[in-house]
């Protein structure tokens, strides 16, 4: 039975459960609803609460728990004999799905018969050829071990699915008839309703601990597996990148992270002038109409996804700064460079800094402008000498607020920055601007994208990259935040 | 100052006469200063818009043209007989670009015009995409077969350029795809009135298109798979979001759990957005066994990252509905929950909807996490439709720009920048909504 059928079900099951409780609990109380302990309608929710979220929620962990229980129990029935010279347990399970996958479209294309498909043998039929003409895509010659792990697949599968809704609908129907039978004119509805919404909220905010933590994990996991086949020393401290999915590849970080940081560094070097000015402009010098036009057009900038971000940068400022500035110094040929990521996410960051010190330069009481104006002081040195130092916690803040945001950033570097990572060869090489430079996020997204085999050190370097990026923007967050938190108790 | 330079000073020495009318040397300096201090501000301000006005021009001059489109109308009269042959045929495509060729030589007579002349073959102006449409045509109208139609058909994407700008004559003389000859014939065709430049809905419409065809690549599935991704996100993070704010504003007492879920929610909010493509592929595809490219997955990650604001904003606008309004509630015997969910929630609800709108614009946009679950992959299938649909390959708005930027025609380029607007578009219309909403609805108190 399809899922949705299953949830439909028991929803209609629910409303059922809704009309039939209220309805009895109204009977209980001799029709007359100020008898009864809670509104009626309580009665009913409390009905919808039994039969609907134990159901539901047994339903969902089984749909997740339950196909990797399957494919654990059908991965041990392929011998060690079956896994090819070069292949891993793994890509013959997605042959055997895929195989299972065949063989139920060909059942429901009508070109085989359950029967068949449960039955047959690959050494004594043209299974291949049967699925390939049922126009299933069958890359290779299906082996008896497959076919057989298909098979078992489909059956472990198909009796999981039936006993789940067994006991779905079983819970449902229990739920359902504990709620009805308990409704009396004393039934305590609203505070069985109250608490039950109360646990889902619990459950609703605790989802934000689950994320990071399924982050954490997740990651840390792979990094570990990454560690076993490629030693940690040579990730942290060697000088070279060069993946080479034959193997032999040297995955140091170093180069990476000099370009994350070399192009952060650029890109923070024309927010923060730029946001810093524009937010000590609009909060002490612009009139209120200025203000009013261009404070939403320069925040309309945070607004912009950040692909449109980096095909600025691929069609626009990159050619352009290659032709009019690295061509004629004779730096390079590349438009794809550090400056172009640079300068780019330099824009995106503008208003990223400019709201957040904007806010930061409000939030100086206006006693302290006052007496620094009082004292004759212009209204440049009250900003440079009063103004900014009191703001300069907050400013600080953020500044590594949008730094950490520099470092994650990923489209404009994929587009903008280039693929080769930064060669330790020379001096000039590595700190010349114009050159092309990848990032962490660049080598992350090309190493996890594509036909990827997730036991290659190769892979798995994603996540060790992942999990240093984490790391390191977590830190600017909270040292941020800390900061301005701080900042923030000292004026309230 | 000026006290303490008079009754210090000799009394032989001339005293310095100052004036309030004439400007010392130091005040000048101060006012100079002072102007160039709110001159850098002013010039900060200004790069901001320019920014803002550069990357926009930028992309509206490479993209505008996407969505104009060089087709050819031809009168196409296709025989049972004909139909039958092409089927038969091993390279089906081949026989109906021959039958499409045929009758294009046909129209080209009558309307005067002759290709042999200029040495020009005239399918070669015809979209390599054309004899699959005519295809399509046929095995959805087999009715009208044998009648007399008016086909369109794309133009080639060099003749399409050409109308646009982005092929000339001089580029044509060095493109081995596309010659001068060819070019000038369009023009005829065109004075003709076989081919004409229209607005391109099949750009909306269609499916992503291989290598070499740009000029029918369309946004079709994209748009498709965004709006299920939307979809995705509306239904859980709506809900899961309010439902977290409501217990964090309104219920949970200040305890280490509930100092745990803020410090939480504060930091998914900054955690970068490719770190959440990689949980997403780590636990919805390797461990959960979901397909991917499917817009489920993808969905469930723009949740994931989405949530936080939504959170901000609903508790936000929670606390903005006064104590009172509980209190009377509470006074006239409601419970806690009757008074959070029945007064506190609907008059919150306009700034619960405008954070939900800018959340899920935010979630539009997001292009990294998505590239990590897989979907980049190219989709020529339009999805099904939901529920099931949200378990098919599709693409995303963003992701597609992404792809085509990595495809070696410019005319790509062209078709990038051209989803850019669509995507730009759609972004303007939730945020102008964001706005209304805030504006008609939101009270002060």
């Amino acid at each position: 039975m399809p899922v949705f059928w299953i949830v439909l079900a028991v929803l209609v099951l629910g409303v059922v459960g809704f009309v039939v409780a209220r309805s009895r609990a109204l009977a209980s109380a001799g029709g007359d609803a100020r008898a009864l302990h809670s509104l009626p309608n309580y009665y009913g929710w409390t009905a919808i609460l039994f039969t609907v979220v134990p159901s539901l929620l047994v339903l969902a962990a089984w749909l997740l728990i339950s196909p990797i229980v399957i494919e654990g129990r059908v991965s041990q029935l392929i011998p060690e004999s079956a896994i090819a010279e070069g292949s891993s347990r793994g890509l013959v399970m997605s042959e055997v799905r895929r195989t299972a996958n065949g063989l139920s479209n060909a059942i429901e294309a009508g070109t085989m018969t359950e029967e068949f498909a449960r039955n047959a043998r690959a050494d004594f039929t043209d299974m291949t050829q049967r699925l390939q003409d049922a126009g299933q895509i069958v890359t290779n010659q299906i082996t008896v071990p497959v076919l057989r792990a298909a098979q078992e697949l489909r059956v472990q599968s198909s009796r999981s699915s039936l006993i789940m809704t067994g006991i779905v609908f079983a819970l449902a129907i229990a739920g359902f008839a504990l709620a009805v039978s308990r409704m009396q004119r004393e039934f305590r509805a609203r505070n069985v309703v109250e608490a039950g919404i109360k646990t889902l909220l619990i459950l609703a905010s605790t989802i934000a601990i689950l994320t990071t933590l399924g982050i954490v994990l997740s990651m840390l996991f792979e990094t570990f597996r990454f560690f076993d086949a490629y030693p940690w020393q040579d990730f942290f401290l060697s000088l070279t990148w060069s993946p080479d999915f034959r193997g032999n590849s040297e995955l140091g970080i170093l180069p990476l992270l000099w370009g994350t940081l070399y192009i952060s560094i650029v890109a923070l070097l024309v927010a923060v002038p730029i946001g810093l000015f524009a937010a000590i402009y609009m909060s002490e010098y612009a009139s209120p109409r200025v203000r009013a036009f261009a404070k939403p057009m320069i925040e309309v900038l945070a607004g912009i996804p950040t692909i449109v971000y980096g095909l600025f940068a691929l069609i626009t400022v990159g050619p352009a700064l290659r032709d009019y500035f690295a061509e004629p110094l004779g730096l390079g040929q590349s438009s794809s460079s550090v400056m172009t990521a640079g300068l780019v996410m330099g824009i995106m960051l503008i208003p990223f800094v400019s709201s957040l010190s904007d806010d930061i330069i409000n939030a100086v009481p206006q006693s302290m402008r006052d007496g620094s104006l009082g004292l004759g002081a212009t209204q440049s040195e009250t900003i440079k000498q009063v103004i900014v130092p009191a703001a300069l916690p907050g400013i600080v803040g953020a500044v590594l607020l949008a730094a950490s945001r520099a470092i994650g950033e990923t489209m404009i570097v994929v587009l903008g920055a280039g693929a080769a990572a930064a060669q330790f060869t020379s001096l000039g090489e590595i700190v010349n601007p114009f050159e092309a430079m990848t990032t962490v996020t660049v080598k992350i997204v090309s190493q996890l994208t594509g036909d990827t085999d997730f036991s290659s050190p190769e892979t798995l370097v994603a996540f060790a990259l992942g999990l240093t990026l984490f790391v390191i923007t977590l830190a600017l967050n909270v040292l941020a935040l800390y900061i301005v938190r701080k900042y923030r108790e000292q004026y309230e | 100052m000026t006290d303490a330079t008079a009754s210090g000073a000799p009394a032989a020495a001339p005293a310095k006469k100052s004036s309030l009318h004439v400007l010392d040397e130091r005040t000048k300096r101060r006012n100079a200063g002072e102007a160039r201090f709110r001159l850098y501000g002013a010039v900060a301000v200004c790069l901001g818009v320019l920014a803002l006005v550069g990357l926009l021009s930028s992309i509206l001059y490479n993209g505008l043209s996407a969505f104009r489109q060089a087709t050819l109308s031809i009168p196409v009269t296709i025989t049972a007989d004909e139909v039958e042959t092409a089927e038969a045929a091993l390279m089906k495509t081949g026989a109906y670009r021959t039958i499409i060729g045929n009758n294009l030589s046909a129209a080209l007579a009558d309307a005067g015009l002759d290709p042999a002349a200029t040495g020009v073959d005239p399918i070669d102006l015809v979209s390599g995409e054309a004899p699959a449409t005519l295809r399509n045509w046929v095995l959805t109208h087999p009715e009208r077969i044998g009648e007399e139609v008016q086909l369109h058909v794309l133009a080639n994407g060099r003749i399409d350029g050409y109308y646009k700008g982005r092929v000339t004559m001089q580029t044509a003389e060095l493109d081995g795809n596309v010659s001068p000859e060819q070019l000038r014939f369009a023009d005829e065709m065109r004075a003709a009135g076989l081919l004409t430049v229209g607005f391109n809905w099949g750009f909306l419409t269609l499916p992503d298109a291989s290598e070499n065809r740009p000029e029918a690549a369309g946004l079709g599935v994209a748009i498709l798979g965004s709006a299920y991704m939307m979809l995705v996100v509306l239904f859980l993070a709506l809900p899961i979001g309010v439902a977290a704010s409501i217990y964090l504003e309104e219920f949970a007492a200040k305890n280490w759990f509930t100092d745990l879920i803020e410090v939480n929610i504060s930091n998914l909010a900054a955690v970068p957005s490719i770190v959440f493509g990689i949980l997403g592929l780590a636990i919805f595809i390797n461990f959960a066994g979901l397909p991917q490219s499917a817009p489920i997955v993808g969905g469930l990650v723009l949740t994931l990252m989405t949530l936080p604001t939504i959170i901000i904003a609903t508790r936000a606008s929670l606390k903005a509905v006064p104590p009172s309004i509980r209190d009377a509630a509470l006074g006239v015997g409601a419970s806690k929950m009757q008074a959070v969910f029945h007064h506190v929630l609907p008059l919150a609800a306009p700034g619960i909807l405008t954070g939900t709108i800018i959340g899920l614009a935010q979630a539009l946009g997001e292009t990294a996490p998505l590239l990590l679950i897989g979907m980049v992959a190219f989709v020529r299938e339009y999805p099904a439709g939901p529920p099931e649909g949200l378990f098919d390959p599709a693409s995303a708005l963003p992701v597609q720009v992404y792809n085509w930027t990595q495809r070696a025609d410019p005319a790509f380029v062209e078709r990038a920048s051209g989803a850019i607007i669509v995507l730009l578009i759609f972004l303007f219309l939730m945020n102008l909504l964001a706005i209304f909403l805030r504006r008609r609805f939101e009270r002060r108190w």
